[in-house]
């Protein structure tokens, strides 16, 4: 027993001297500071992850906190880069906006619902509960069931903004969390309609999963479509400067608009920007 | 083997050793315990301090984002899912351990016993899925939505009947075998013997198992995520989606801030106050055995 203790004792100490050696090294390392909308920094985080790998040395702090956190950090100049999940607003003028990806929501139905595709009105009335069976939107007769995300998640943010709704006016017959899951809950309910990303209900119906994505205003949802901005339910995903970008923030911003970074842009269901 | 407590021996060395050692390993883990829940009134304080445990529990509703944090419904409904997975689990849990001890063929009760095993080590996530496709479809056709209530009480009460089987028949294990000769000598039958003697000897000892898979029930969170739709309200009828307040946590965890994620972290206290509230139950119930014949 004694033995093993003894052993123990320099590898404490060599462990605490790699400890103290990594606060060392760290406090001369570059950094670049980016804040805001928690859509953005799961995305922001592997782009910094993959740029701290390509650039040693250099480290990226990603902080999320909502788009308006986003503005106000990088107007105030506590990030270096702020992360907006929505395009400028007309006071925001004084600022970079420089987009890094596309974001879409789809309305996902189960394949087998004859319903070919709802006006915006409908889908609203559906949600808030003032129509509950498929008849009254011209579909076989059979109860809705709702599906809706959990508070906080970026696709219902989307949703609401674009429906206009409150999150407490909507009448959900379910709760989902990740578009895995409100994939397979809709697959699984032929009565059921709810919305994901569209990079993962694409996927997933490309997969044989028995779900259908529907138009809206006529436009076919696809990730092309979001990609080019005419899919009515999608947003431009920001990275936003005080002013015109230098040195390392000008480096990473380049980066996160380039090819190299299209696979981590699926891998979070957003569709690379235009270029 | 001397019992350690009314041990007179003088210690030897390697005991020395051996009682710093276990020292050690079970004040970190008490100390570990003790952080963990200090932790998390830390993180639950501003919003327990600035909203009330009272507004917590009597807000009409669950919408953090639009200043309404209702916790009611979801402490109403982890106890209800777990009450009715314990209800349904227990008298099967127990039926299955003393089939195994007591009627079955011994290679049928060893192949039972294995699929017990199998299906305690099933991860719960597995189960979740088998949920989620499989048996919330079938709720689905007899009642939509399918994901409700009850389909959270039927894949718990899956998942807890080998903990509740098994437990029954350690204890059934323990119990002496001069019960059983007893009973034997007085002419008892099969089915007098279990439901006279072995029954209520082993009562305590049931309990505590079924109260300690309550308390897993209480914690679970894969499955229930899946399986019970997570509509926050009061379940009324056993087809309702509910929300478990483990659910709630890891459902928003991810996404909240502010108060949101305090009044997450009072959703993780409740459930901690909770599983305490059953284990100590169980120890009391436990605490009877009566075996010092």
């Amino acid at each position: 027993m004694r033995k093993h203790f003894a052993a123990a004792r320099p590898a404490m100490l060599f462990t605490a001297l790699l400890l103290w050696s990594g606060t060392v090294a760290r406090a001369d390392e570059a950094r670049l500071i980016l804040t805001g909308s928690s859509t953005i920094a799961p995305l922001a985080a592997e782009i910094g992850k993959r740029f701290e790998t390509l650039n040693p040395g250099i480290r990226i702090d990603v902080q999320s906190g909502g788009s308006s956190r986003g503005i106000s950090d990088a107007r105030s100049g506590i990030a270096d880069i702020g992360m907006v999940s929505r395009a400028p607003n007309p006071g925001e003028s004084d600022l970079k906006f420089f987009g890094v990806a596309r974001d879409g929501v789809s309305i996902i139905l189960h394949r087998d619902n004859a319903v070919p595709s709802l006006t915006d009105a409908q889908i609203t009335g559906i949600f808030k509960g003032n129509i509950t069976d498929w008849k009254d939107v011209s579909g076989k007769p059979g109860r809705i069931t709702v599906v809706n995300k959990a508070e906080g998640r970026s696709t219902l943010e989307l949703f609401l903004n674009y429906f206009k709704l409150r999150n407490s006016e909507i009448k959900a017959h379910v709760v989902i969390g990740d578009n895995a899951q409100g994939v397979k809950t809709v697959a699984g309910n032929p009565g059921a309609i709810g919305y994901v990303s569209i990079g993962a209900a694409e996927f997933e119906a490309g997969q044989g999963t028995p779900i259908k994505l529907l138009p809206m205003s006529g436009v076919a949802p696809s990730v092309e479509n979001v990609r080019n901005g005419s899919f009515p339910l999608s947003r431009t995903l920001n990275f936003v400067t005080k002013s015109e970008p230098q040195g390392l923030a000008r480096r990473f911003i380049d980066f996160a608009r380039s090819r190299n970074v299209d696979d981590l842009i699926k891998a979070e269901y957003f569709a690379p920007f235009a270029e | 083997m001397t019992s350690s407590k009314q041990n007179t021996l003088p210690l030897s060395r390697s005991d020395t050793w051996l009682i710093r050692v276990l020292a050690v390993a079970s004040t970190a883990a008490a100390c570990i315990l003790v952080l963990i829940v200090l932790f998390m009134l830390q993180e639950a304080w501003p919003v327990l301090q600035r909203i009330g445990l009272l507004r917590l529990l009597s807000d009409p509703a669950w919408h953090p984002a639009e200043g309404l944090y209702g916790l009611a419904p979801m402490v109403a409904a982890s106890l209800a899912i777990a009450a009715g997975a314990v209800l349904l689990a227990g008298p099967f849990g127990v039926a299955s351990a003393l089939f195994v001890r007591f009627y079955a063929a011994a290679p049928l009760a060893s192949a039972f016993r294995l699929a017990l095993l199998l299906l305690a080590g099933l991860p719960s996530v597995v189960l979740g899925l088998w949920g989620l496709t499989v048996l919330v479809p079938l709720i689905g056709r007899i009642e939509p939505p399918g994901a409700s209530l009850i389909a959270g009480v039927l894949v718990l009460a899956l998942m807890i009947l080998p903990t509740i089987a098994l437990t029954t028949e350690a204890a059934l294990d323990a119990m002496p075998e001069s019960y059983l000769r007893g009973a034997a000598a007085l002419g008892l039958s099969r089915e007098s013997t279990i439901l006279g003697v072995i029954l209520p000897a082993v009562k305590g000892s049931i309990m505590a198992g079924v109260l300690l898979s309550a308390a897993r029930a209480l914690g679970e969170t894969v499955v229930l995520l899946m399986v019970t739709g997570n509509v926050v309200r009061l379940p009324v009828s056993l087809f309702d989606p509910v929300r478990a307040l483990t659910a709630n946590i890891a459902l928003e965890m991810a996404y909240a801030m502010g108060d949101h994620r305090a009044a997450l972290f009072v959703s993780g206290l409740m459930v901690a106050l909770l599983v305490l509230l059953f284990v100590l139950v169980s120890r009391r119930l436990g605490g009877g055995w009566s075996f010092n014949v």
